[in-house]
């Protein structure tokens, strides 16, 4: 296991976020200088509707201990229906990891549109602070 | 394989938060990475040539840059490579301005963040393979939404530079609130001399079809290629019928019964209309809201209207319609709304007859408005008028922080037109601060102060009547003492606000809205005339409150982009179409199901002397978003740019489980 839980238990979080809305969001709340934890970090996709599945199992397996999928609102996307497709299968996801003993609230999806800096800022917050009282998450790690 | 690692320190903007230097020393032990550095600006040009020259010299074959947001220099970065003989799609950025150094104030943190990242990004980049972006066709024709002064003037540019424009405008005529406005400050010219002639311009130009009274529904497509649904709402007119002549509207059973929306609701219209002398097209409209014939079948025994049209252009039977164009590129030049001052009830707006809006002293002001140019107040000239600055603009408890912009120079040219058609009348005005930087703008404020009108820097807190007076309370924050002004007219300078469906038309171009609710351009300073949107260009108040010249000036500047897309004639596509193999294609057909263009279908194909189906992309159909990839099971499909591969090592390095 990496070193990040020396000391207080710091989550390790990872955001995919579609490039035409959520990306441009949180490219916003850093022109406007909105402050979130560093805990974050963003993979860009084109679209919310990239994200596999397998992507979710696949980070929790590695030790990731959060999860964000953010697109364009409903309605907004950019490929026409590619958040729907997205929200349908993580809706899915959520219900798949709680099965398997794996608190769904580290698998969060999310809209951010291209304005909503500080949505995005306050998303990553309340994930950092929900995901540190679930503790790190360790039983999906070691047994795989 | 040979990755150059790039880290930028942006000046201070990366440095002041990351230990850059730390994170060239992390990037060097790296696989693969041969050369790591770091510079201080790497977008300028020694920090190009730094790039470029390691590429000869080193032979590096991956690039990866640790700089801003691939937004601001992805296509900058591109550039170098391809000038150095690399693909452009060998590049990796890291986004470590915007979303690290901005966003984490604690400088170990953001650097530890910073060296995942960057390991990410060199693992990635080892995986990237060249790719080749796709041309497509660019319809030679714009679309402009908005047919006020901005819309006008884009229209204009862009038809006399030989491109096909669709002017399409929800009001009868075009004109916008420039039509509504009496003189134009600081030079005092009169409004609609300058304006009518465009608007007629644009109505003979041979490359532009007007459209109004009617509305954009839809737009699908994308840069070069947009289809757009027009909605036509019905006029119950026969344009092609109707000479304008007015008859309708003077044998209308309701004629002066509806408030002008032309005239802000200073004087009151028939059911069927022209909503101002000058209007273009010069076609009657009928109001279906209120027609009594629409509304309840019947009106008298026959409609007057009906029966005083000679050349028989009125048609109750008219539907709307609905009209699909093709564009290669969409200006917005959907204009503002007036603040509306009920908000600020302490005001008195709608509770005294008296107190009334800057546009509606415009009217009254104008020669065609209600009164003729004269400014009567119930029948009698105001001996005393008193101006309110900031109405709604800088002020944060209706949510409008910004300035408005043209709210002091209007109400410097107010004053100047109320002394200039009664002397005697004392003017003062309250302002907060006093903004007059355009050109010439000064010097009429100084003029209009000549002119013997009082400014007093009094923030007005209420207004209330006393017999038949107003007073304005407020604060004198010059001398620092509580202050009451009496005056017959209260005019209110009220700012500019988004439109009221923005929204709408956010969502409908995707273009995103700042937190004020305009729309929000590229970059605020270098890119201010074009959205996220690629294709889509912004003019005038639609992006922030401007006044004329500089809305004129926007309109020229977004006229010329959509000139310069159209006149390439091609526009190049990414490339992040899926790849797909065959041989591992199981033929389940849930690609075909994800994919909202129809991109895919099934082919025959031989496998081992049997014919089987596999999925077949259609790349000139395929939009590049990757839904296919996310839905196969079997690892058939994978997106150029974003397979699983290239994207679990990113997640994988993420995670630091290495």
């Amino acid at each position: 296991m990496s070193g990040i839980f020396k000391g207080a238990f710091e989550p390790n979080i990872i955001a995919f976020l579609c490039n035409w809305c959520s990306y441009v969001g949180a490219d916003l709340a850093g022109i406007s200088r909105i402050r979130y934890p560093a805990n974050v970090k963003v993979v860009r996709v084109m679209c919310s509707g990239r994200v596999n599945p397998l992507f979710v199992i696949y980070a929790l397996r590695h030790g990731l201990d959060g999860i964000l999928i953010a697109g364009c609102h409903p309605g907004d996307c950019h490929y026409l229906q590619g958040n729907y497709i997205a929200r349908r299968r993580l809706v899915l996801m959520r219900r798949l990891i709680e099965y398997v003993g794996i608190d769904p609230r580290r698998l969060r999806v999310s809209w951010v549109s291209a304005s909503e800096g500080a949505k995005f800022a306050d998303l990553v917050k309340e994930m950092v602070d929900e995901i540190k009282k679930l503790g790190p998450i360790e039983q999906f790690h070691e047994n795989i | 394989m040979k990755i150059g690692v790039y880290v930028c320190h942006c000046g201070t903007n990366i440095a002041a938060n990351i230990d850059v230097v730390k994170v060239v020393g992390y990037a060097a032990t790296l696989p693969y990475v041969v050369v790591s550095r770091d510079y201080q600006y790497m977008c300028s040009d020694p920090g190009q040539e730094l790039i470029k020259k390691d590429i000869y010299e080193h032979k590096l074959d991956r690039i990866v840059v640790a700089s801003c947001s691939p937004a601001m220099h992805e296509p900058t970065f591109q550039k170098v490579l391809e000038e150095a003989g690399l693909n452009r799609y060998c590049l990796e950025m890291v986004n470590i301005r915007e979303q690290c150094s901005w966003v984490h104030m604690n400088r170990e943190e953001a650097t530890r963040k910073t060296m995942v990242l960057v390991a990410g990004a060199a693992a990635r980049a080892a995986l990237l393979w060249p790719l080749t972006a796709r041309e497509v066709n660019v319809t030679p024709t714009a679309l402009v939404i908005g047919g006020g002064i901005s819309g006008i003037q884009t229209a204009l540019d862009i038809a006399d530079n030989g491109f096909r424009v669709y002017l399409v405008e929800k009001e009868p005529s075009i004109g916008g609130r420039m039509a509504q406005l009496d003189k134009t400050f600081p030079t005092l010219d009169c409004s609609a001399c300058i304006l009518t002639p465009k608007m007629v311009d644009v109505s003979r130009h041979p490359l532009i079809e007007l459209m109004t009274y009617a509305e954009v529904v839809d737009v699908q497509g994308y840069v070069g290629n947009f289809k757009v649904k027009v909605k036509k709402k019905p006029r119950y007119i026969d344009t092609a019928k109707c000479t304008g002549c007015g008859l309708c509207a003077e044998a209308c059973i309701l004629r002066g019964k509806i408030l002008n929306e032309f005239d802000v609701g200073t004087s009151k219209r028939s059911a069927v209309y022209l909503p101002f002398p000058q209007a273009v097209p010069l076609k009657y409209t009928v109001d279906k809201d209120n027609c009594m014939f629409i509304r309840y079948g019947v009106c008298g025994k026959y409609p007057a209207c009906k029966k005083v049209c000679s050349s028989e252009a009125i048609d109750f039977n008219q539907k709307e319609e609905f009209v699909e164009l093709n564009v290669g590129a969409i200006v917005v030049a959907a204009g503002y709304d007036v603040f509306d001052p009920k908000i600020k009830p302490e005001l008195g707006y709608g509770l005294y007859r008296n107190v009334i809006t800057g546009l509606e002293l415009e009217r009254l002001c104008s020669a065609s408005g209600p009164t003729h140019g004269k400014i009567k107040v119930d029948g009698k000239e105001p001996r005393a008028v008193l101006f309110i600055h900031c109405v709604g603009s800088r002020d944060a408890q209706v949510g409008n922080e910004y300035c408005s912009r043209v709210c002091c120079m209007y109400t410097a040219k107010h004053a100047y037109l109320i002394k200039e058609k009664l002397p005697n009348t004392k003017v003062t005005v309250c302002y907060i601060d006093m903004r007059a930087s355009g050109k010439g703008y000064e010097e009429f404020y100084k003029k209009v102060q000549l002119e013997g009108v009082q400014y007093r820097r009094v923030n007005v807190a209420e207004v209330y009547q006393k017999g038949e007076k107003l007073v304005a309370r407020g604060e004198d924050t010059l001398l620092g003492e509580p202050c009451e002004i009496e005056s017959d007219l209260i005019v209110l300078a009220v700012g500019l606000t988004p439109k009221k469906n923005a929204k709408d038309t956010s969502v409908l171009l995707r273009i995103p809205q700042g937190s004020d609710g305009f729309f929000l351009e590229v970059h605020p300073k270098l890119r201010p005339l074009e959205t996220t949107s690629s294709g889509v260009f912004l003019a005038g108040c639609c992006q922030g409150p401007k006044d004329i010249p500089e809305s004129v000036a926007q309109a020229s500047g977004a006229a010329s982009k959509a000139v310069m897309l159209l006149s390439k004639g091609k526009v190049l596509v990414e490339p992040f179409t899926p790849q797909i193999s065959e041989d591992i294609c199981t033929g389940c057909g849930f690609c075909i199901e994800v994919c909202p263009y129809e991109a895919i279908s099934f082919k025959d194909v031989n496998r081992y002397g049997y014919s089987v189906k596999a999925a077949s992309v259609n790349e000139a159909l395929c939009k590049g978003c990757g839904a296919c990839s996310a839905a196969c099971l079997s690892g058939a499909i994978q997106q150029n740019a974003f397979t699983d591969e290239q994207l679990l090592t990113v997640v994988k390095m993420l995670s630091g489980d290495t």
